[in-house]
């Protein structure tokens, strides 16, 4: 027997690990674990790195969990060590570094790596991607190195507008230039989109939409411009590339798990093979409202897959009832908030509410008296009320006229209903 | 508003340094005397139409409210008391007659003050009920003129259907309706706890108290109310109800506006319509017809239980109360004047019927003259204020007594007569959902349950200091009894001596 | 672990138990100088739902799987260990709001001035009896 062998090993640093982590830990306090992952940092959250950039959240609360959790924990690290090589029948994992830890069960957590398009100068320096703490290191270094007065972001996603959203907070003359004809446009609707778009511009970040990067031309190897379809070109000392993530399937490939986009898993979480669990943006899981597996790359989903393949893997059984996309997005002070579907299928009824100062907008889609998709914009207040009825697919004709009040309260909602919520434990799984 | 000479009643004292601007008052006062000012959002109150309730000044959570009752103003006048000139000045407003609630807040004497119970000294010892059993069991019905035994000593004396109690002391008559279904299920459950029974008045049963219906006494009133086979076969004893100590000779008036759903299922009527009781049972004009209904109702409950018969207490209480027994009544229960109602005129209630203490004595003494004291048990009502009230009218000859105001004073009533408004802040007398449910049944439940032991352990120590073991060996012992104060004529009546004799 | 549980039926919608959440939270020894210190007036975490004769008074469920744990991009809200609480730490709090997204019963409130989450029910911090139960008039919020 090796020195490195555990009854669990987790590769993977971030929610879904960390999740796992403490759900395993809680079923069962005496076996062996340990954390592998490429990265060198503590576990930390990653969406707050945007906060970090522009010193809205000091570095030292980047931190996940306290110091010392892993101790608390007992929990074996190896981090700044990828993971290269799995091989299932020998229940071994191999490090960059040759060490190779036998595992009893084994956790894909590893995410998702962000897509570079293959576009000319985007080898220039200057170029990012920006989903790891070392990217915004890289980025804060680079602008406090260099003379940086201008940048573009390509992609209005998530990561893309919070980005803008942090340059534009440092001072930076920034331009966010987005493929489709509006930014977020996976997680809000056109008004969503357009609210959100003023709020950017508000905040004066320039928003291109409806516009697709060229190249990138620069000179001394220092990026300098990016030049969109239209033939303009945007002068910029510092690009950040935040067209998309894809999960990074490579390993489980390699191991020969059935894979599509993401690692496929089933309503417990587990590959292909028995000893071997994925969870959050690497794991292609089932989304309860279009009832057909598909990646999520979305925190809660993350940590709630994690939790649960966590328990499996100490031998609780656990069904996993899927997660629904749902994303809560500031953009600039602006909340915005998005559950379920936000363009609706065929047939769908939408209810619709603005505030008489146009800042507040709420929306939802209805597909046979259910909610299958909201929206809110500005006063997201008790939000979370309209998640529960998504998911718990709660049939809503008889209180629907409230749904979008503005005082829409648990008292709104059938007594049943009610009651179960107000008497009830809370959230079972 | 036109100019009213009906004067506030009460005074609302607001102490600044202390009103948190919490609005508690606010939500809590039905009678719109605590308000928000719309113009600047602050508390305010309005004591014009304040009933005195107390409920803001219990609620409040800094103690800054006062009500108090306005003392007389201008000039005083043994006549023409605040009081009498209150009634004259709305009377000429209104044109109508006064209604109020709650038994008579005219100031008749209360003879319990003014009877002394016994103790032991050295003769006979005094028996500790923390060391020794003590026995609060009490049995109402009919029972054998004497007990006898067969050769081989075994009794052969037959009892009429029996009630057994616990402990002496039963809920009297308050149907669902003029009380809230929380205020029903209080006493419905503690009468279970403590081991006795309520009483349903004329309101029919609610079919959830059914679980209960075992220590029921249900009514059969002028109104016949909710009188089904089944609600004759549930109930461990029937009433029969002619008269009650707050209004003698009149009938009840249940106002539409409170026929709610659950009360019309209960009731049997329709929804929204008034709920009258006749003044007399129009099949009722003698004590043979009495007598009829007594019997239809042993009929129909096949003999199993007893059948009770409430009167008020009346100038001729005496008479009556002997014809009930002799028409076949198990239990008479008498209700003195200070007994209490939903609603009553308030000429009624302040000015018919007589004492209880009484009506008791008199009643008791004349059963046990004709011979008939064993065919039935007397529970008295009116007024019951504590255990030692209790004692001595137990002492003076009843079986049981049956307490109604001091049941209510126990789930929160404050005494501000203002029930027949049906707006009782305390959520008792009341049919409006936003205000029954501040009458927790669980806290309802256990305060009714916690009187009852508190008054049960009391007439045990006060059983214990004279010497006895049982509630038995006080019923009708006129001996443990003394009279301070007293005329020679109203001793004689009592049948009890004067204290230093 | 012991919870909060409202029972609507018996709940009089007089708002003692936001009032004194309020006084618990404040600082202050007497509930008149937590009022008097209006500026410093801390929001409560137990509100009052009301229509008409309908009322309860709803805090954190402190969920056994809480959905706010698992959406804190933060790492503001935690469980406690120990007590099994849902704490939330202010000064990790970002306003990212999807603890408001994701919690069924609404029972997050948000501060929009401080951009933070502006109050969550602590359980009076194992304090014994929460406040908003010790002194609710008739019993209609309990803890077990």
């Amino acid at each position: 027997m090796s020195e490195h062998t555990y009854d669990y090993v987790i590769l993977g640093n971030s929610t879904a690990a960390i999740a796992a982590m403490e759900a395993i830990r809680e079923k069962d306090a005496q076996g062996s674990m340990a954390i592998v992952s490429d990265q060198m940092a503590h576990c930390y959250c990653s969406p707050l790195i945007t906060y970090v950039l522009c010193g809205k959240v000091p570095e030292e609360r980047l931190n996940y969990r306290p110091r010392d959790v892993y101790r608390q924990l007992q929990v074996t690290t190896y981090l700044g060590r990828a993971a290269t090589r799995l091989d299932p029948a020998a229940h071994t994992v191999t490090l960059a570094d040759g060490v190779e830890l036998r595992y009893g069960k084994l956790l894909l957590a590893t995410g998702g790596t962000p897509i570079v398009p293959d576009l000319p100068g985007v080898d220039l320096q200057g170029v990012f991607t920006f989903t790891r703490y070392e990217d915004m290191a890289r980025v804060r270094e680079f602008i406090n190195s260099h003379k940086v007065r201008q940048a573009v972001v390509v992609g209005a996603g998530m990561i893309g507008v919070k980005v803008a959203e942090a340059f534009a907070t440092l001072g930076l003359e920034t331009t966010v230039v987005e493929l489709r004809d509006r930014v977020l446009a996976l997680a809000l609707d056109e008004t969503g989109s357009e609210m959100a778009e003023q709020a950017l511009e508000d905040h004066r970040v320039r928003v291109i939409t409806s516009s697709a990067v060229t190249s990138l031309g620069g000179s001394n190897g220092l990026v300098q411009s990016v030049t969109l379809d239209s033939g303009s070109r945007l002068p910029a000392q510092v690009v950040v590339m935040a067209v998309g993530v894809r999960p990074n399937i490579k390993l489980a490939q390699q191991a020969g798990l059935g894979v599509n986009r993401g690692v496929l898993v089933d309503d417990h979480l587990r590959t292909s093979d028995p000893y071997i669990y994925a969870a959050g943006d690497v794991a292609e899981a089932y989304d309860p409202l279009t009832g057909e597996p598909r990646p999520l790359a979305i925190w809660p989903a993350a940590y709630l897959q994690g939790e649960i393949a966590g328990r499996n893997m100490a031998g609780t059984d656990v069904t996993y009832e899927g997660s629904i996309a749902m994303n809560s997005i500031q953009v600039c002070g602006l909340p915005t908030i998005s559950v379920g579907l936000v363009e609706p299928p065929g047939r769908a009824e939408v209810l619709e509410y603005r505030s008489a100062d146009g800042k507040s907008y709420r929306r939802m889609f209805l597909v046979n008296d259910r909610i299958v998709g909201a929206v809110f914009v500005g006063d997201v207040d008790r939000a979370g009320i309209i998640t529960g009825l998504i998911r718990s697919q709660m049939d809503v004709s008889s209180f629907k006229e409230k749904l979008i009040q503005r005082d829409l309260g648990l008292l709104s909602l059938p007594k049943q209903y009610r009651k179960h919520i107000v008497m009830g434990p809370g959230i079972e799984v | 508003m036109p100019l009213t000479t009906v004067h506030p009643q009460f005074i609302i004292k607001r102490d600044m340094d202390l009103c948190i601007q919490c609005g508690v008052c606010t939500r809590q006062c039905s009678y719109d005397a605590q308000k928000i000012d719309p113009e600047d959002g602050r508390v305010s109150s309005d004591p014009r139409t304040c009933v005195g309730c107390q409920r803001c000044v219990t609620l409040c959570p800094t103690g800054a409210l006062v009500v108090t009752e306005r003392e007389l103003h201008g000039r005083s006048h043994p006549n023409w008391s605040l009081q009498v000139q209150r009634a004259i000045h709305r009377q000429a407003e209104s044109g109508g007659m006064l209604l109020t609630g709650m038994g008579t807040d005219k100031n008749y004497r209360i003879y319990w003050d003014n009877l002394v119970l016994n103790a032991s000294q050295v003769t006979n010892p005094s028996i500790d009920p923390l060391r020794e059993p003590m026995e609060l069991r009490t049995f109402l019905g009919a029972k054998p003129e004497r007990v006898e035994f067969d050769d081989e000593g075994n009794p052969v004396s037959q009892a009429g259907p029996l009630l057994t109690l616990d402990t002496p002391i039963m809920f009297s008559a308050m149907s669902y309706g003029s009380i809230s279904f929380n205020a029903c299920y209080s006493l419905a459950r503690a009468a279970k706890n403590a081991g006795t029974y309520f009483n349903t008045g004329e309101g029919g049963l609610h079919r959830d108290l059914y679980e209960y219906a075992d220590h029921a006494i249900v009514q059969v009133a002028s109104g016949r109310f909710g009188v089904t086979p089944q609600y004759l076969d549930a109930a461990a004893a029937v009433e029969i109800k002619i008269g009650q100590g707050a209004k003698p000779g009149i009938g009840g008036h249940l106002p539409g506006e409170k026929v709610s759903a659950e009360i019309s299922a209960t009731r049997m009527i329709p929804e929204g319509s008034d709920a009258i009781s006749p003044a007399p049972h129009h099949d009722i004009y003698s004590i043979e017809d009495l007598k009829q209904l007594i019997y239809a109702l042993k009929e129909a409950t096949n003999y199993s239980k007893p059948v009770s018969v409430k009167i008020a207490a009346v100038n001729y209480v005496v008479p009556i109360a002997v014809g009930a027994v002799r028409a076949g009544a198990d239990i008479v229960a008498m209700d003195g004047t200070r007994g209490g109602s939903g609603a009553t005129p308030t000429v009624i209630r302040d000015n018919v019927g007589i004492p209880i203490e009484f009506a008791l004595a008199a009643v008791d003494s004349r059963l046990r003259q004709e011979g008939i004291r064993h065919q039935a048990s007397l529970v008295v009502a009116g007024g019951f204020r504590n255990s030692a009230d209790i004692a001595k009218a137990i002492a003076l000859g009843a079986d049981a007594v049956y307490i109604g105001t001091s049941a209510l004073i126990a789930l929160g009533c404050h005494m501000c007569q203002s029930c027949y408004t049906g707006k009782c802040t305390w959520g008792i007398c009341t049919q409006d959902p936003y205000l029954t449910k501040r009458l927790n049944p669980e806290i309802g439940t256990r305060s009714l349950t916690n009187l009852l032991r508190a008054w049960s352990l009391e007439i045990k120590e006060m059983l214990g200091g004279m010497g006895m073991n049982s509630i038995d060996s006080l019923r009708g012992n006129r001996e443990m009894l003394r009279g301070i104060g007293l005329t020679t004529e109203e001793l004689e009546i009592l049948e009890v001596a004067p204290v230093g004799r | 672990m012991k919870r909060v549980y409202a029972k609507e039926e018996v709940c009089i919608g007089c708002r003692l138990c936001e009032i004194y959440c309020i006084f618990q939270h404040s600082g202050h020894h007497t509930l008149v100088k937590a009022f008097l210190d209006q500026e410093n007036l801390p929001e409560p975490a137990v509100r009052v739902e009301e229509d008409g004769a309908m009322s309860f008074a709803l805090q954190c469920r402190h969920c056994d799987d809480a959905p706010c744990v698992a959406a804190c991009i933060a790492g503001a809200m935690t469980r406690d260990p120990h007590t099994g609480a849902i704490k939330h730490d202010e000064e990790r709090c970002v306003g990212c709001w999807s603890c408001v997204m994701v919690c069924p019963f609404g029972a997050i409130r948000m501060d929009n001035e401080k951009g933070k989450v502006g109050s969550k029910c602590d359980l009076c911090e194992g304090k014994g009896i929460p406040a908003c139960v010790a002194h609710c008039p008739n019993e209609a919020l309990i803890y077990e």
